[in-house]
């Protein structure tokens, strides 16, 4: 049975990179927040395993607080800002989404050849995923990159969090509690702060294209 | 390898023969459940033998313009289908000819079958066979890299690009949790639906010019030609659903040691095959069809699926 938990991890961890390559080569808005959902619920579910695994209280904290924040609290907020700004479908990256894919997967290797030697130094039941976690972060670091709109890159940063935190609990087996929820409340006043943002971005220049901030002159 | 067995020339006919006989009922199948998930009459279950049967018995037309490549194609389609379902194995790791192929000259072994169909497409020079032939190259050089390397992370795993040895090792490991695997057969599934002309990417029912793909290839083709063609498609989509159950549900193959498995082997295989028409015909249903120019996304994603598998399988499982 711990062996197969043990294994579970991995599968997570594998999921997570899945739902990373599927937020990048999402066009829907509302599908990114959809996939947003679904990496927090496979964040909480590999938390909760490794904490089992580990025997660790505290890991079982941060993930009652992951299952709040990032799989209702974030998504309601973001579910609410599309209803509101009226942006629930097709988004155009810059580059062409076979080309990202490509891309993806050269940062992929890059990060799993990175995470290596760093993983053998740590003794965490689940460092062998550190890789993944990397690459997560990576990938979401491109989204934000190849994204026009202001929501995708809101989420690209969301996802990077997520990727962080990941990383954090199989490198380490979590950070201290006070550091957690300070990210965790970092975040959240992250995706008011540039809910904000977004309205006056629209207000601004009636559209979320990010392009329109690079025009600067007087009107 | 092993000595050739008596047991195993057996094993080897009557996997030929069950392919060629099953085939076209897999396809009745698939068929049959299509039309009751969209609220259809179904078709018996014994309607595409009777198509064979009817165009067995008409005469066959050849354009003027036909040279006898296109007179050849049909012969070497069914030639190449019927070896290919030798190569995998069904009900039995224990085949003589397993050892002629490997994964990598099965891939070649369709590539060889697409090249002839394409071919003979064009060469009575019709703007639909011409087009068909097109869209059939770009589907199948996108799904080929994609199709080596999902087959290539079951590989990796088992050490082996021997079909019948992957299959062996595959059943006798103890049982883990791999990522790998599941991206590969996620890979595979996506291929085989591209390969084998279906539902998002191609539909077998229509020839609405604009959109068919494989019907615009055997537009030309009439009588005990179309026979051998269907019957071939038919077959295709046997081997690849064969391929898939054989690496990623292997369970309940006869082995070398154990010939009388496969009493058991052969309903295991007809259970295994009528799940998996019965998915197919679910996500036919489910999926809508997408246009030409989103293929290579979702070839690309499917290649991107089997690369990271065998990306996960070097950190995770190496």
């Amino acid at each position: 049975m711990r062996a197969l938990l043990g294994q579970s991890i991995n599968l997570y961890a594998a999921f997570l990179l899945i739902v990373s390559f599927a937020m990048i080569s999402q066009r829907r808005i509302l599908s990114l927040v959809h996939l947003y959902t679904t990496q927090g619920v496979t964040l909480v579910l590999a938390t909760v395993t490794v904490a089992y695994l580990t025997n660790q209280p505290h890991l079982f904290a941060s993930a009652a607080i992951t299952f709040v924040l990032k799989v209702v609290l974030i998504p309601i907020l973001l579910h609410r800002v599309i209803d509101r700004l009226d942006v629930r479908w097709d988004v155009e990256p810059l580059i062409n989404i076979p080309t990202t894919m490509l891309i993806g997967i050269v940062l992929v290797v890059f990060a799993f050849n990175l995470a290596l030697p760093i993983a053998q130094l740590s003794s965490s039941i689940a460092r062998s995923t550190l890789g993944i976690a990397l690459a997560c972060v990576l990938l979401s670091f491109m989204m934000m990159i190849v994204r026009a709109k202001a929501i995708p890159q809101v989420i690209g940063f969301l996802a990077m969090e997520n990727g962080l935190f990941f990383a954090a609990t199989s490198a380490t087996n979590g950070m201290p509690m006070i550091v957690e929820l300070g990210i965790a409340l970092d975040v959240l006043v992250g995706v008011l702060i540039l809910g904000v943002f977004m309205f006056q971005i629209r207000e601004q220049f009636d559209s979320l294209d990010i392009r329109h901030l690079e025009r600067l002159r007087e009107e | 390898m092993n000595g050739i067995s008596g047991t195993g020339i057996l094993a080897q006919l009557l996997e030929v023969v069950l392919a060629l006989a099953a085939a076209p009922l897999l396809l009745g199948w698939v068929d049959q459940w299509r039309a009751r998930l969209q609220n259809r009459a179904a078709p018996p279950l014994t309607q595409p033998y009777r198509v064979l049967r009817k165009l067995f018995h008409k005469e066959s037309v050849v354009a003027d313009s036909a040279s006898p490549l296109f007179r050849l194609a049909p012969y070497v389609m069914f030639g190449c289908m019927t070896l290919a379902c030798a190569i995998v194995p069904t009900i039995s790791t224990d085949l003589p000819l397993a050892t002629a192929a490997d994964a990598i000259a099965l891939v070649g072994l369709f590539a060889l079958a697409r090249t002839f169909l394409a071919l003979a497409a064009m060469d009575i020079g019709t703007a639909f066979g011409t087009m068909g032939a097109r869209r059939e190259m770009l589907i199948g050089f996108l799904a080929e890299p994609a199709l080596l390397m999902s087959l290539f992370c079951t590989s990796l795993i088992t050490h082996s690009t021997s079909l019948a040895n992957m299959v062996e090792t595959v059943v006798h490991r103890p049982y883990v949790l791999e990522p790998s695997l599941a991206f590969a057969g996620i890979a595979f599934t996506i291929v085989s639906l591209a390969e084998n002309a279906r539902v998002p990417v191609d539909n077998p029912a229509t020839h609405l010019e604009l959109t068919m793909i494989h019907e615009a290839l055997i537009l030309e083709y009439s009588g005990r030609h179309l026979a051998m063609m269907e019957w071939a498609a038919s077959l295709k989509l046997f081997a690849y659903s064969c391929i898939g159950l054989a690496l990623f549900f292997p369970w309940g193959i006869a082995e070398i040691d154990s010939p009388l498995v496969m009493l058991v082997a052969v309903p295991m295989l007809v259970f295994k095959l009528a799940i998996g028409g019965v998915s197919l015909a679910l996500i036919e249903t489910a999926s809508a069809k997408m246009r030409i120019f989103r293929v290579p996304e979702f070839l690309a994603t499917a290649f991107l699926l089997a690369v990271i598998g065998l990306l996960v399988h070097q950190l995770l499982e190496a």
